[in-house]
């Protein structure tokens, strides 16, 4: 029976839909909708009254051009009217249009929200799930706002009708994931818990779906599902094939409830409930049977349905974790699956088997299938199985088969799909270091790596070989041996050169003594790799040139000649000419003692947490390599405590702008390498140096930057206040501390310090005294001095016991480059003569922003003045405008400033333009200002 | 499920279903993404991928795709048989269901799934009580369609 015989064919849109299939080219296409758009937007528009007929064709035709991937932006009116319409089939058009079509148009949606209304209220189970579904499908705010509280009364109503309810739950999941503040079951959630009681299969289908969602996140509120849920299962699960008659999908009883049961009894722990846990596991160890039993069809329909519920009753039993004895029987069957002549059930079973293996107790058993693993890797003829082949071996690597597993992804790479080779060689990194009992085999498989795909070697893995050597004595010498072996091959890679060059640097003199690799043949092999390489690693290679002028004294002659040669001492690049340039001179005139201590071997680094491990886990999501963390917490638990510390060694640590060669304090003021410095940087810094304990408040701050006086911080138990005062580039802030409560707050400190590129200074701060008495104040000085233009805040910690409880707490303190202006006054003339000649792009910073505060002229001004400029009358052309001048004192340096100031009050919007003589000024006044308006 | 989608071998979209709020512009760079993946794609390889955060569940019918995207919880098997559903569903309404019945009735395939899934979810599984639902409003619309078979001439605009 086709369907144009059924309903109501819509003949003309029958035909424009033909004539677009006719179209020979998108261009005619493309005529044919504009033509049919010209010829609707004409009918709409027209003074004869349409009748619903044509308007649903009408709205339908439009439908159809946006579905094939064309803007519409008009007839939505015209679809809203038809969802008044009594007659059924417009009524239906109408939601449709709807659904697909959502505007945020306000008006329109107080319509359609008043259509669905009536909808709901009509008590005609169609129109009621017409518009149901039209909530679910739109699931906007708006209509969560509108319907949120009148569903669930929908939903347990004694005489709603079973349909009505199927849609009313699903309506309600739907307003429930996007405005869950909104949905508030309340009085009724007992029950729509109890709709897993219902009769109709139907309407439990729906239910679960919903109660699932809702018990994710009120576990407590909904925990008498569980015990419902089992019997329901229970009641399923013993059916025979053909007792839920329509609910039989292929011979297998409610394949789709099953499956949502069993993923309810996800969000629970097992069962408390003797009885109710004895019933669930006879029901899992009923599923586990019936895999086993021979399929009641051949279809594949049939076999699909009872291996769904199947895993999805493992994923419930390594959710509990608690049952070896299902465990092992999961395990099992799935290990059955990997050798299924279906490739989806091999995924499948790869994937499973994956969280299986972090379970202690099948962990073991899952290690038996390990032939069949690197099998699949080696013969499945789809990469995203070999990708769960990967994966699993991964997941299942311990110390007693990590040589194996490695090995075997080693030559997996080799052949490997470009799309999985990051992920294949950061997971050969992590295994190789993780299980590494001799370090020699560390470094071999992780120069294989470089050699193998050097491409896909990311920067943490090679730092990460690195930073191993140096920190293990015992497997340098073998780590110099092999990457000078390694160097040897015509063609290496760069990465290759990197380690190569940085380990002999370190420690080459370790096989110095044979003579086929002495020195010189050293530094000629690495040497002859130069000129193929990037910058950045021709500065690294520059610096394991001067360590081995320490090292080996009679290399000297050798390298300062080619430090000498014009292609380094006048290269091109900046970086490379000033290493050359500060290395030739630090060789000619440090003493071999001074050299000695400069270019001393790197201390070793702090053991942190892999950083490798951490790239992964952002690559994948924090879900995904969870088997690995899971181990890695159990089995090192307290190292990764120890990692997580970022105290005071840091100062040992390079940090991220140092050059890891240690040479910065000898080298002039200035030559911090700066593309350099993000080559050869500690990579676990990258929180950045000395991140304080406690999160930084800065609520205050942005409060101080146009005053000087007022509270900065305050809590129940502490008061802050500040008082400052600035002359030219110097500072004095009095802390006033108060103590709220009627206790006494032992051990006061208060530390300041300046992170980053600070430059401001303080010049002094005299400790505070450690006890401040109940309801007492404590005043602190500090004294500041400006050297050059800064960015940073200083942060101030203070720490105290409040009633043995340590308190610890940091601040961003009020002291930004604004500070130290000098207001200059000028003519107008001036004014706009040195703005002339601040005209390069940098010197200028501009932000267009909205108000956030009042614009009112007065508070401006205030404001502006507050800011330490001079604010300059009857200079701009448009009186609205503000314009401001300054000099900003530092020390070292004097920087001119002119702001302008555009507020347009009728947008609310404000734009900020800045000068200034430096351009970081610009910037940084630039940022601090927008966020004052 | 976050979407579910139709498409021909040639990739053009014959249905698309959204359970999740995305711009326009999102959906079909998703749309044009996934299809051109999907039609990469061998016919004997696993019909189930990793796409994005998502697992991607598809099957081929004839010349037509179908395409869904679940989450990371969901069921990959049970999802297969919600497509096969679906098209059973098809089936029995236009009786050997084609390309064309869902080119030209676009309209009742949307109104079937919605019969079938609502916000991403099954919401009957009956066949039997999905096509009931269908074929009663049906019912409502012949019974109110005659009035209008007498308006030829307006349709061939």
């Amino acid at each position: 029976m086709p369907a144009v015989s059924k309903g109501d064919g819509m003949r003309g849109l029958a035909v424009f839909i033909s004539d677009i299939r006719n179209c020979k080219s998108k261009e005619a296409e493309i005529k044919r909708i504009n033509k049919e758009l010209a010829n609707i937007r004409s009918k709409f528009k027209g003074d004869k009254a349409l009748d619903g007929y044509s308007k649903k064709k009408y709205v339908c035709k439009l439908l159809f051009i946006f579905l094939l991937g064309h803007d519409i932006d008009f007839g939505h009116m015209e679809a809203v009217n038809l969802l008044s319409s009594n007659k059924y089939t417009e009524k239906q058009i109408g939601y449709l249009f709807i659904s697909v079509l959502v505007n945020s148009n306000s008006e329109l949606i107080r319509l359609i929200n008043n259509a669905i209304k009536n909808d709901l209220s009509s008590r005609n189970p169609t129109f009621m799930c017409l518009a149901l579904h039209c909530i679910a499908n739109v699931g906007s705010r708006e209509m969560a706002e509108a319907f949120a509280s009148e569903i669930p009364r929908i939903l347990v109503a004694g005489d709603t009708m079973d349909s009505v309810k199927q849609s009313a739950a699903l309506c309600l999941l739907r307003l429930y994931k996007t405005s869950p503040d909104l949905v508030l079951m309340g009085e009724w959630t007992s029950r729509v818990v109890h709709l897993l009681n219902d009769q109709h299969m139907g309407v439990v289908t729906a239910a679960i779906s919903l109660i699932t969602c809702l018990s994710q996140k009120n576990p407590d509120e909904f925990k008498t599902c569980v015990s419902l849920a089992v019997s329901r299962l229970s009641r399923i699960v013993s059916s025979a094939s053909t007792d839920l008659q329509d609910y039989t999908y292929y011979f297998v009883p409610a394949p789709w409830l099953s499956c949502k049961l069993l993923r309810l009894l996800q969000c629970y722990p097992p069962p408390e409930d003797g009885a109710v846990k004895g019933r669930l596991v006879e029901c899992l160890e009923t599923i586990l049977n019936k895999a086993q039993e021979p399929p009641k069809s051949k279809k594949v329909q049939h076999s699909n349905a009872k291996n769904a519920i199947l895993f999805e009753a493992i994923s419930l039993i390594i959710h509990y974790d608690s049952e070896p004895n299902l465990l092992v029987r999961a395990c099992n069957q799935l290990g059955q699956f990997l050798q299924h002549r279906e490739t989806n059930l091999r995924y499948l079973a790869l994937e499973s088997m994956c969280t299986l293996a972090s379970s202690e107790f099948s962990h073991e058993a899952v290690k038996t299938h390990i032939e069949t693993v690197i099998n699949a890797l080696k013969t499945e003829r789809d990469v995203s199985v070999r990708q769960r082949a990967a994966d699993l071996l991964y997941a299942m690597c311990d110390r007693s088969n990590a040589k194996q597993i490695v090995a075997e992804m080693l030559s997996y790479l080799e052949t490997a799909d470009y799309s999985i080779r990051e992920e294949m060689v950061l997971k050969v990194a992590i295994l190789a270091e993780k299980y590494a009992v001799d370090y020699s085999w560390y470094v071999d498989t992780i120069l294989n790596l470089i050699r193998i795909a050097g491409d896909y070697v990311s920067e943490e893995v090679w730092y990460r070989v690195i930073q191993i050597v140096i920190n293990r004595d015992d497997v340098q010498g073998y780590a110099a041996k092999t990457v000078f072996e390694a160097l040897q091959a015509p063609a290496c890679h760069e990465n290759m050169v990197k380690v190569g060059g940085y380990i002999l640097g370190e420690f080459g003199n370790l096989i110095a003594g044979d003579p086929r690799s002495s020195p010189l043949v050293q530094f000629n092999l690495l040497h002859s790799k130069f000129h193929l390489c990037s910058v950045p690693t021709r500065a690294l290679l520059l610096s394991a040139y001067i360590k081995f002028i320490n090292l080996f004294p009679e290399t000297k002659a050798t390298i300062q000649e080619v430090l000498r040669c014009d292609s380094q001492i006048r290269n091109s690049d900046v970086e490379l000419q000033q290493r050359a340039v500060e290395y030739l001179k630090l060789s000619s005139i440090a003493s071999t003692d001074v050299l000695a201590t400069v270019l001393e071997e790197m201390p070793p680094f702090p053991e942190r947490e892999s950083s490798i491990l951490a790239k992964l886990k952002k690559k994948k999501g924090p879900g995904a390599v969870s088997v690995t963390e899971l181990e890695d917490n159990k089995r090192e638990g307290g190292e990764l405590n120890g990692g997580a510390d970022r105290g005071p060694d840091t100062a040992s640590t390079p940090s991220p702008s140092a050059d890891l060669l240690g040479i910065r304090s000898a080298a002039p003021v200035g030559a911090a390498p700066a593309s350099a410095g993000s080559l050869l940087v500690d990579v676990f810094s990258e929180a950045g140096p000395a991140a304080p304990s406690a999160a930084v408040n800065d609520d205050g701050f942005l409060r101080f930057v146009c005053k000087n006086n007022g509270v900065l911080f305050e809590n129940q138990l502490l008061q802050i206040g500040i008082k400052s005062e600035y002359r030219q580039n110097l500072g004095r802030m009095y802390l006033f501390y108060g103590n709220k409560t009627s206790v006494q707050f032992a051990s006061f400190t208060t530390t300041v310090n300046c992170p980053g590129e600070l430059q401001s200074h303080i010049l002094s701060t005299k400790p505070v005294e450690p006890l401040v008495e109940g309801g007492a104040q404590i005043q602190q000085v500090l004294n500041i001095e400006c050297l050059t233009d800064f960015s940073d805040a200083p942060l101030l910690n203070i720490k105290f016991r409040y009633g043995g409880a340590l308190q610890n707490l940091t601040l961003k303190l009020p002291v930004t480059i604004n500070k130290f202006f000098q207001p200059t006054e000028m003519t107008s003339h001036d004014f706009f003569q040195r703005w002339k000649q601040l005209s390069q792009p940098q010197q200028e910073a501009q932000k267009i922003f909205k108000a956030n505060h009042s614009m009112d002229t007065e508070v401006l001004k205030a404001k502006l003045l507050g800011l330490g400029t001079a604010l300059l009358d009857n200079v701009d052309p448009n009186p609205e405008n503000y314009v401001c001048a300054g000099v900003i004192q530092t020390k070292g340096q004097q920087v001119g400033c002119l702001l302008r100031l555009e507020p347009n009050a009728q947008a609310q919007m404000y734009r900020l333009t800045l000068r200034c003589s430096k351009d970081s000024v610009s910037r940084r006044l630039c940022e601090l200002l927008a966020q004052q308006f | 499920m976050q979407f579910m989608l139709l498409f021909s071998r040639q990739g053009k979209l014959r249905l698309q279903k959204w359970y999740v709020p995305l711009s326009d512009k999102e959906k079909k760079k998703i749309t044009r993404e996934l299809v051109q993946t999907v039609l990469a794609r061998k016919p004997k390889m696993c019909s189930f991928l990793e796409w994005r955060d998502l697992k991607i569940v598809y099957k081929r019918y004839a010349s037509l795709y179908f395409c869904c995207a679940i989450e990371d919880q969901d069921n990959e098997l049970i999802t297969l048989e919600i497509i096969h559903r679906y098209v059973e569903l098809l089936d029995k309404y236009f009786g050997s269901v084609c390309e064309l019945d869902i080119i030209f009735n676009f309209e009742k395939a949307y109104f079937i799934l919605d019969e079938f899934l609502l916000g991403g979810e099954a919401q009957e599984t009956s066949k039997k009580n999905v096509l009931k639902a269908i074929e009663q409003a049906d019912l409502l619309q012949e019974s109110q369609s005659e009035d209008w078979g007498s308006l030829p001439n307006e349709e061939l605009l």
